[in-house]
This record gives structure tokens, C-alpha cells and sequence, in this order.
């Protein structure tokens, strides 16, 4: 698999991104720097975390407008894979590829923790590799997390599919109690109508090996794999 | 061309819940100013912009804000404006 990881000035988990999806993964992987044009050949576009800009103004909102981002619009036209995490997310909802935004966590804390999510779709090329309503443990680190949408959006967002994870405790259960920060509907990642992109605030590269006490981000990188075909 | 001085106020629509703004209520009714209600944190921009006359000012900040300044997923903004 080719991967790209974009990297914005401010972006902190690239490196992360790049080591989960190069070492632990097998695929070839490129950073490409936001103020490009052009975009190597390649399968998946990663949006990786971080504070792109400073997060100044809101979370994403200068970010979106970088150049390199056309190229990643272009790149989702084609049906092809993109993945935004935590800022990468927020920057996919700034830039209207995925609806909703992204409120203050509701505690105006920043959060950093592991959380429990469950796969909420399996049938997509992000989480083939999981089983039905699998239950994963993946680390948190946001202050902005607090997804929010209008009703019919949610409404779609539900009946179509389109909610990727939602945050559980851990026998799977949607309470309020494992909600870590307001978010509507415990929504942890969607994705978008032909669903080919996907944002979510945990870090999957940083529950990819072992040593880090969590494998449970794999089966994104997995699925894709499978998906592209190598 | 004339030069103004603009203000865009940019607020959380009144069905967005703000989280700031409830910290901050409490603790206004901790200190004992328990007449605060519905406080409601939002931003402005100072700016000054070149235009042709006040309705062109109030066209391009509105476009301004609506594609930077403010999300209007979660945010309602508004502009004023006086000559220079």
C-alpha cells in the first residue's frame, strides 16, 4: 500500500502516522508538506493529528485552505481513501468533506487518556477488519472533541451507516459516563456519504503495536490494505 | 475608495451549547453575582477594509466571514462598520 501523510505546520502525530503505517504496516509511505501542489501516486491521504496553525481562529479552519488540499479534495473525488485523525478530522470538517464541527470538550478540558470505542460500521473500506460491534481501546488527546451536527444530519449520519465509532464503556455500552467530551450521539469518527473518508478523534497510529499497550488501531490500516490490494 | 473600520462579531448560534459560557455563568454565581444568566462567550475582529462604499464594505466582510471567520455550521456572525 502507498500511503501519504500530510504534514501541516503545527502537525505532531505525522511521525506516529508514518511509523504505524511504514514499520508496523509494510507500506511505502511519503510525508508530503502542506504547501505542495501535487500529490505522489498513492492510495491512502492521511490527515494526521496535531495543532495545525496554532489551532488558531478554530480547530482546522486555516489548515483547510492550504494548498495541498485540493489535491486531497481530488484525491476523495476519485473514490479513493482519505483519513483524517483528531486535527486531521477537524480540518475534514472545516473543509466541508465531512458535515458537523467541533465544539469544546464540554468538561474545557484537554483530554488525554484511553477510551473504548466500538465500530459502529464494519462494511466499509476502513473497518473490514473488525468484527461486527468490535469494541476497541485506543488513546484520546483533544480539547476540541465535542462533535456536533444539526438533527437531520444526525439523522442521516445514523440511518445511512455513516457513524464509523462511537465512544463505549468497556462492555459496550453508550452512556454518558464514556462520553469523553460532549460528543453527540457518543460519535468517535464518521465518515462521509460514499464513504471513502473518514475522520475520527482517537489515535489508531498510536494503538498500532504492542509496546503501546493497544493493537486495536491495526484493522484501519489493515482494511485499507486489503482494500487497495496490498 | 474609502477606508473603513470594521468589527465582525462572531457568536455561537443560540442552539449550540457553550460549555465556556457555563463555566463562566458558575462562577460568576459563586462570587455571588447571581444576577448573570445565559452568558454566552463569543469574538471579534477589528479590521479595516478598502471599498468602493458601505454596502460593498458590508458585502465583501459578510463573504469574509462567512468563509473564515465564522463557521456557520456552529456560528452566527454580524458586521458594523464606521468611515475611517
Amino acid at each position: 500500500m502507498n500511503a501519504v501523510v500530510v504534514v501541516f505546520p503545527g502537525s505532531n502525530c505525522d511521525a506516529d502516522c508514518f511509523h504505524a503505517l511504514s514499520e508496523v504496516m509494510g507500506s511505502r509511505v511519503k510525508f508530503v508538506w502542506h504547501k505542495e501542489r501535487d500529490l505522489p501516486k498513492t492510495d491512502v491521504v492521511v490527515l494526521p493529528g496535531g495543532f495545525s496553525y496554532g489551532d488558531y481562529l478554530r480547530t482546522g479552519a486555516i489548515a483547510r485552505f492550504s494548498p495541498i488540499m485540493s489535491e486531497v479534495r481530488r484525491h476523495a473525488e476519485k473514490d479513493r481513501p482519505v483519513v483524517g485523525i483528531c486535527n486531521g478530522f477537524q480540518i475534514l470538517l472545516e473543509a466541508g468533506l465531512l458535515p458537523g464541527a467541533m465544539l469544546r470538550n464540554r468538561s474545557l478540558k484537554f483530554s488525554c487518556k484511553f477510551v473504548h470505542i466500538q465500530v459502529a460500521n464494519n462494511q466499509t473500506m476502513f473497518t473490514k477488519a473488525y468484527r461486527k460491534h468490535q469494541i476497541l481501546k485506543m488513546p484520546i488527546a483533544h480539547g476540541e472533541g465535542n462533535y456536533f451536527c444539526d438533527h437531520d444530519t444526525l439523522k442521516e449520519l445514523r440511518e445511512k451507516g455513516r457513524i464509523a465509532f462511537r465512544y463505549v464503556t468497556e462492555n459496550g455500552e453508550a452512556t454518558d459516563r464514556a462520553n469523553p467530551n460532549g460528543s453527540m450521539d457518543n460519535i468517535a469518527g464518521i465518515f462521509n456519504e460514499r464513504k471513502n473518508i473518514l475522520g475520527m478523534m482517537p489515535h489508531p497510529e498510536r494503538a498500532s503495536e504492542g509496546v503501546l499497550s493497544s493493537t486495536d488501531g491495526q484493522g484501519i490500516w489493515e482494511s485499507l490494505a486489503e482494500c487497495v490490494g496490498v | 475608495m474609502t477606508q473603513f473600520k470594521a468589527r465582525v462579531y462572531v457568536q455561537l448560534k443560540p442552539s449550540v451549547l457553550d460549555p465556556q459560557g457555563k463555566a463562566i455563568e458558575h462562577a460568576l454565581s459563586a462570587l455571588g453575582f447571581s444576577a448573570a444568566k445565559n452568558v454566552r462567550v463569543g469574538k471579534y475582529f477589528d479590521l479595516e477594509v478598502n471599498a468602493d462604499s458601505k454596502e460593498a464594505a458590508e458585502k465583501r466582510l459578510g463573504e469574509m466571514a462567512h468563509t473564515l471567520l465564522a463557521n456557520p455550521v456552529i456560528e452566527n456572525f454580524s458586521v458594523s462598520l464606521d468611515m475611517n
